[in-house]
């Protein structure tokens, strides 16, 4: 028997992604850029609450609740991905394009990709499912080392790809 | 020998300790830290991660980052810290025996004591295991974030508890490949978002499964691995064998309760904590009275629960000084306390908080099996 779930695989499973309530409504994906809260796991953590600027992410009382989207405020800006320190929030907009959807995911490998890089885009358990074409990496200081990449990808990998294969870099001198 | 007198002496310059000197100082009470290696922080400066928590656990802050703040803010205190100075006794009326920095012989008089020693990676033996290529996680940790060399280019990772994890993706950042994280038991034991980080990089976790045996002619060449039935017991024909020049152990860690232990104090086993160690009671005081305890020494937790039990011995031990008022005192207790009690929920920090209420359970047990003989002697 195959077991599935986070607790086994370290990747959360279809079931407990459609039971949390950080996941947006696929009405609200297909609207434009959203977040995608995949925090599955009941932590002491709650970094993303503070991080978004419209109030549109909840935690509250005790701080091990999940964190809660509030679809309708989220503009999708992405000001959460780089606040969450287990680097799992996205953002989806599945009406990037009428062929592509975007993806932003947290990203921490130097060096980083540059814009219009093709570059192999992964799902949660690192399987490369499609081709990614960088449109954006966002760095400022607020966001302490953690980059933010958007990917274009197939639209019907908008709900798969959760990031990239890491480029190999090498021990660096110095941190960046 | 040369002698140094001072109201509180806390051993160790980690998360814990340099949170007890801070509060002690900042109350005027007379402060020196004494800690064996030559740089501050403990395990601090080797977190390149963010921390988890809330704002007031300074979650999102990176571990190192943390570190460079309390050494700011130990600066600021005026409590004095003595490093590359080891503390090899803790005698009668509190007086410790430090061979310092200057390689003087120092005898230490304090009124109060605090532990913050820390503590120390578990090893595990199996065939292969005194092979050059076998370290703790720990140890390649500080190789790559302290000193920026790779301590190999293949590694195998053993253990999932978020030292494991944590490492792992560590390990990936600085350019090593991870060629998997084996755990013993059937589910992983660290946050399933640190897990999901190396899941993306294409690690795989296999749970369920041990190492058999490390093999190399002068240094480790690959890793035999292999599957665990419900009783632990490695199933035949599972084997796996995975080249690798590296196998790191994260296999969980124990307190380094030496002193206390020449102190005197009582302890209690609670395997959760870590093995042994040592009863305190609310204020962190030990049952020898003027030594306190502090972080991962009282049980192994992790950085944000040790620098907010820290706090809580520097309150209580400036406190006891009467360098605080019992109001003032009280009132800070119980901030550090409701902080850490933070720490101590949901699906992982449960397990720990029900393990430090059995110690506080036993403390308390043994303070009215004294009090019946008559008190402490």
């Amino acid at each position: 028997m195959v077991k599935t779930g986070v607790a086994y695989t370290g990747v959360p499973s279809k079931e407990e992604l459609a039971k949390i309530p950080g996941m947006p409504s696929e009405a609200r994906m297909a609207k434009g850029p959203v977040a995608v809260i995949e925090c599955v796991q009941e932590i002491p953590c709650n970094p993303c609450e503070a991080a978004c600027p419209f109030g549109a992410i909840g935690v509250g009382e005790p701080i091990t609740s999940l964190p809660v989207l509030d679809e309708e405020k989220c503009t999708g800006c992405g000001a959460c991905v780089a606040a969450c320190p287990g680097l799992a929030i996205f953002t989806v907009n599945m009406a990037y394009s009428e062929t592509e959807a975007a993806v932003a995911f947290p990203y921490e490998y130097r060096p980083l990709p540059a814009k219009n890089d093709l570059v192999e885009a992964v799902d949660r358990e690192g399987k490369v499912v499609s081709r990614g074409r960088v449109l954006d990496i966002k760095m400022p200081k607020a966001f302490k080392q953690t980059a933010v990449v958007t990917l274009a990808v197939p639209k019907a990998m908008g709900f798969q790809v959760r990031g990239l294969t890491p480029f190999k870099p090498m021990l660096r001198e110095g941190r960046e | 020998m040369r002698k140094i007198e001072t109201d509180i002496a806390i051993i160790g310059a980690g998360s814990a300790g340099l949170c007890a000197a801070i509060q002690a100082a900042a109350a005027g009470a007379g402060v020196v830290v004494f800690d064996e290696n030559q740089l501050p922080g403990g395990q601090l400066f080797k977190q390149i991660h963010k921390f988890f928590g809330s704002r007031e656990h300074q979650a999102g802050v990176r571990g190192f980052e943390i570190g460079q703040q309390l050494l700011e803010d130990v600066k600021k205190s005026g409590a004095k810290v003595m490093l590359d100075s080891v503390v090899y006794g803790l005698f009668a009326e509190n007086s410790l025996g430090v061979i310092a920095e200057d390689k003087y012989h120092y005898e230490v008089k304090a009124k109060k004591i605090i532990l913050a020693a820390g503590a120390k990676e578990n090893y595990m033996a199996f065939p292969g295991s005194t092979l050059p290529g076998v370290m703790g996680a720990g140890a390649a940790q500080t190789m790559i974030n302290v000193n920026r060399v790779l301590p190999g280019k293949r590694i195998v990772m053993l253990g999932s508890g978020n030292v494991g994890l944590i490492v792992s993706y560590q390990l990936l950042q600085a350019g090593a490949q991870v060629a998997a994280v084996v755990e013993a038991a059937p589910t992983i034991g660290g946050y399933g978002v640190h897990a999901g980080k190396i899941r993306r990089a294409g690690v795989p976790i296999l749970t369920s499964h041990t190492i058999k045996e490390v093999y190399g002619k002068e240094e480790v060449e690959g890793v035999v691995l292999a599957q665990l039935d419900e009783k632990w017991q490695m199933i035949p024909g599972t084997e796996q064998d995975i080249q690798a020049d590296t196998l790191c152990l994260a296999v969980g860690l124990n307190p380094m309760t030496e002193l206390a232990w020449m102190a005197g104090c009582q302890f209690t086993h609670i395997p959760a904590l870590g093995g042994h160690v040592p009863l305190h009671d609310h204020n962190m005081e030990t049952t020898k009275p003027g030594i306190y305890v502090a972080g991962d020494i009282t049980g192994v937790e992790e950085a944000s629960s040790a620098m907010e039990e820290g706090k809580l011995a520097g309150i209580a031990a400036a406190a006891a000084l009467g360098c605080l008022s019992q109001e003032e005192a009280a009132a800070k207790k119980q901030e550090v306390l409701r902080r850490l009690d933070m720490l101590r929920t949901g699906l992982f920090g449960e397990k720990r908080k029900a393990a430090k209420e059995q110690q506080m359970a036993d403390m308390a047990g043994w303070q009215a099996l004294t009090a019946e003989k008559g008190g402490v002697k």
